[in-house]
């Protein structure tokens, strides 16, 4: 009689215990897919915006919203290894007319972005395989945009007990190089011009 | 006094239900299972066989498809690459390192890269697919049709087959696909 209700009990708790997990496991779930994730990064393609092992905050709403812009840096599924993800910055959205030669090429070839893809480039122009090798990458493979970066406190070789959080390195760029995104499209400029008057504004 | 109590306890179970049951419902959709209607014909004769009169309801297995592993023969549905809102229903028809031949297509022949797939619908000429926009990521499959589960009268399980004139001329391991020579 006894181990009757003993085992009563304990099968109910087994089984609040497990729609306990279940209930909270579908919560984070719904988290990590529509409001944000952490991400590490590895790879210099991104430098010196993301250095390697740098630890991301990409948020998924941009993406649900398709609010996506020009100079966002974004986490996509590579389009090759759907395993893989590859982090770079938007250099064009669809419709928009983009330089594919490099800057020591003499004569400049351009495309335009196709309806529903991208252009994603890295900041490391030379250490980046990115759109100019693989072409426009489909929007929806985009998962989410990196809106914050873990600062490391490197200067004085001490780690701050809390990490420390900049908002994107982008907020920056972009209003930086607003004038030379127009500027660019009519003048030809390369997008290292662009890229490093930007990387010149954040020092 | 009792009626506001009342009031109180109801909003409390209505607000913890709706925790409960919303982000259950989103993940199951998310991870598990798609309930989806079939739109146009470019499927057909395979799913909506009548065309718009009585559209098809079929059940998209995302499980299955977590690891990516997708076979040629499968009914899948991809968003689709030229509207990221857009999911388009089509059937694999060569999986990466074919080596395929186009109906329409800007090549002739085509090897499919790695990570992507030929996807085409049954109904050739009224299917926006691959011989339009060519081999897909394999990052936008987004579930594999398993099931039709509405009109009851096509209650069936969806077999993978690939139509015999669309098989792929040989893959990268080098056998030939299409019969076997002695």
């Amino acid at each position: 009689m006894k181990t009757g209700r003993m085992f009563r009990g304990f099968f109910v708790k087994t089984i609040s215990f497990v729609g306990y997990t279940v209930q909270y496991g579908c919560i984070a779930h719904c988290a990590f897919e529509y409001i944000g994730e952490f991400v590490s990064c590895s790879g210099p393609s991104m430098e010196p915006t993301i250095t390697n092992h740098d630890v991301v905050f990409s948020e998924r709403v941009s993406r649900h919203l398709c609010r996506i812009q020009k100079g966002d840096i974004v986490i996509a599924k590579s389009p090759f290894d759907p395993k893989m993800n590859i982090c770079k910055r938007v250099i064009g959205l669809e419709g928009d007319k983009v330089c594919t030669s490099g800057p020591s090429d003499v004569f400049k070839t351009h495309t335009y972005v196709p309806r529903g893809h991208v252009w994603l480039e890295g900041d490391n122009l030379r250490n980046s395989t990115d759109s100019r090798s693989y072409g426009p990458v489909p929007y929806a493979l985009i998962r989410g945009r990196v809106c914050l970066k873990r600062k490391k406190n490197g200067l004085t070789g001490r780690t701050s007990s809390k990490p420390v959080w900049t908002t994107s390195p982008k907020m920056k760029c972009y209003h930086a190089g607003r004038p030379t995104f127009s500027l660019e499209i009519i003048l030809n400029h390369t997008q290292t011009l662009s890229y490093s008057s930007c990387i010149r504004s954040l020092k | 006094m009792a009626q506001t109590g009342f009031g109180r306890r109801y909003f409390k179970a209505f607000v913890s239900g709706f925790f409960v049951a919303v982000p259950v419902t989103v993940t199951v959709l998310d991870r598990l299972a798609y309930v989806a209607r079939v739109e146009g014909a470019s499927m057909q004769p395979s799913l909506n066989p009548d065309g718009g009169s009585s559209p098809d309801v079929v059940l998209l297995n995302r499980w299955s498809v977590r690891n990516y592993q997708v076979h040629r023969g499968d009914i899948v549905s991809v968003l689709s690459p030229k509207d990221p809102q857009q999911k388009i229903i089509k059937r694999v028809i060569g999986i990466e390192g074919d080596f395929i031949k186009t109906l329409g297509y800007k090549n002739r022949y085509v090897r499919v890269p790695d990570g992507h797939l030929w996807i085409e619908g049954d109904h050739h000429g009224h299917s926006f697919d691959s011989n339009t926009f060519g081999p897909v990521s394999l990052g936008l499959v987004h579930g594999r049709a398993s099931h039709i589960i509405w009109p009851p009268s096509r209650w069936q399980r969806i077999e993978p087959s690939v139509p015999p004139e669309r098989r792929p001329l040989l893959n990268w391991e080098g056998a030939t696909e299409d019969g076997y020579d002695d």
